[in-house]
């Protein structure tokens, strides 16, 4: 029996097809490129019942308020600052890294470092405040960069209820 | 004089074996990038920047993102309710649906997605919302300020 040798072609691939689609592909993908800037969050954790604790009496050596006052197109005006021994007003274009300063001396004050953490701010805002100065504000009371490194300074933010200023 | 006839008349083909390599590498390098969590961002929404805010590292076992405008319209998985006020029920369903998935209530981490120039008293307001839904974990998400 004779058997017919299978003849010796040289397969060739058509790569054209390939070619195209993998190039469409890479063109679908750069159109929908798109730079996206990094998010970072603030954690504010407010238990219902926090915003009550707001009287006179509770008002703990630990606890430092804010009072954010609003100027004329929801621009900030001025900063009050308690810490219930001590308390200041700013007014000055520095007042953010004055707010800064207050915090990180309170919790100097204090001496124990675990007092940076169980120190606690409470913010009051104008209820017109636009959202980026309450941001910035957030910011100065959170930490200071030093040397490039952060420094932690107040992890524990609440805001006091300004529901009722609302109209 | 003679001319030597070429008598090769073969197609000439380039190696495209380089090509293709870079092409896939490029593919896979978009395709990594590709963000597909543009659903709960609203991009009108001009965060304000900061260089402290830390990017999260670790995604909750259960998120709600809400995005608040200037008007106090709020836009929430893929719905926009005209006022903070309405937003009850949708808060209850997620609170359900947290529960379903053994998540409680306290530990449901609500990003917050205000636009730069929102009032802040519409902020408290939509925290004081999520409050009486017995929301408690709370990030206000901004964008990172990079020195250069």
């Amino acid at each position: 029996m004779k058997i017919r040798s299978t003849e010796d072609h040289n397969v060739k691939l058509h790569m054209t097809a390939m070619i195209d689609i993998v190039f469409q592909l890479l063109v679908f993908f750069i159109m929908t490129f798109k730079i996206v800037e990094m998010e970072g969050d603030f954690n504010v954790r407010m238990p219902l019942a926090a915003k009550e604790s707001t009287s006179i009496e509770d008002v703990l050596p630990d606890l430092i308020t804010v009072r954010l006052k609003v100027g004329a197109e929801g621009k900030i005006a001025g900063i009050d600052v308690d810490n219930g021994v001590d308390g200041d007003s700013y007014f000055d274009p520095d007042m953010y890294s004055r707010l800064t300063d207050f915090v990180e001396k309170t919790i100097d004050t204090e001496g124990d470092p675990s007092e940076a953490i169980e120190t606690e701010v409470e913010f009051d805002i104008d209820y017109d405040l636009k959202y980026s100065y309450t941001v910035q504000a957030i910011e100065s009371v959170s930490g200071k960069i030093v040397d490039g490194d952060v420094k932690k300074l107040i992890e524990k933010i609440k805001f006091k209820d300004n529901s009722e200023q609302a109209e | 004089m003679r001319f030597r006839k070429d008598n090769n008349s073969e197609i000439m083909e380039g190696d495209l074996t380089p090509m293709i390599d870079v092409t896939f590498l490029l593919i896979a390098f978009f395709m990594v990038l590709i963000n597909f969590t543009e659903v709960d961002r609203a991009e009108e929404i001009l965060l304000p920047k900061s260089r402290l805010a830390i990017p999260p590292t670790v995604r909750p076992d259960y998120q709600i993102i809400l995005n608040l405008d200037v008007d106090g319209i709020v836009k929430f998985g893929g719905q926009q309710f005209d006022q903070i006020d309405f937003l009850d029920s949708a808060l209850e369903r997620e609170k359900s649906a947290a529960q379903i998935e053994n998540v409680q209530p306290r530990d449901i981490s609500v990003i917050i997605r205000s636009h730069q120039d929102t009032p802040t008293g519409l902020v408290q307001k939509l925290i004081n919302k999520c409050q009486q839904v017995g929301l408690e974990n709370f990030s206000l998400r901004v964008k990172e300020k990079i020195n250069y």
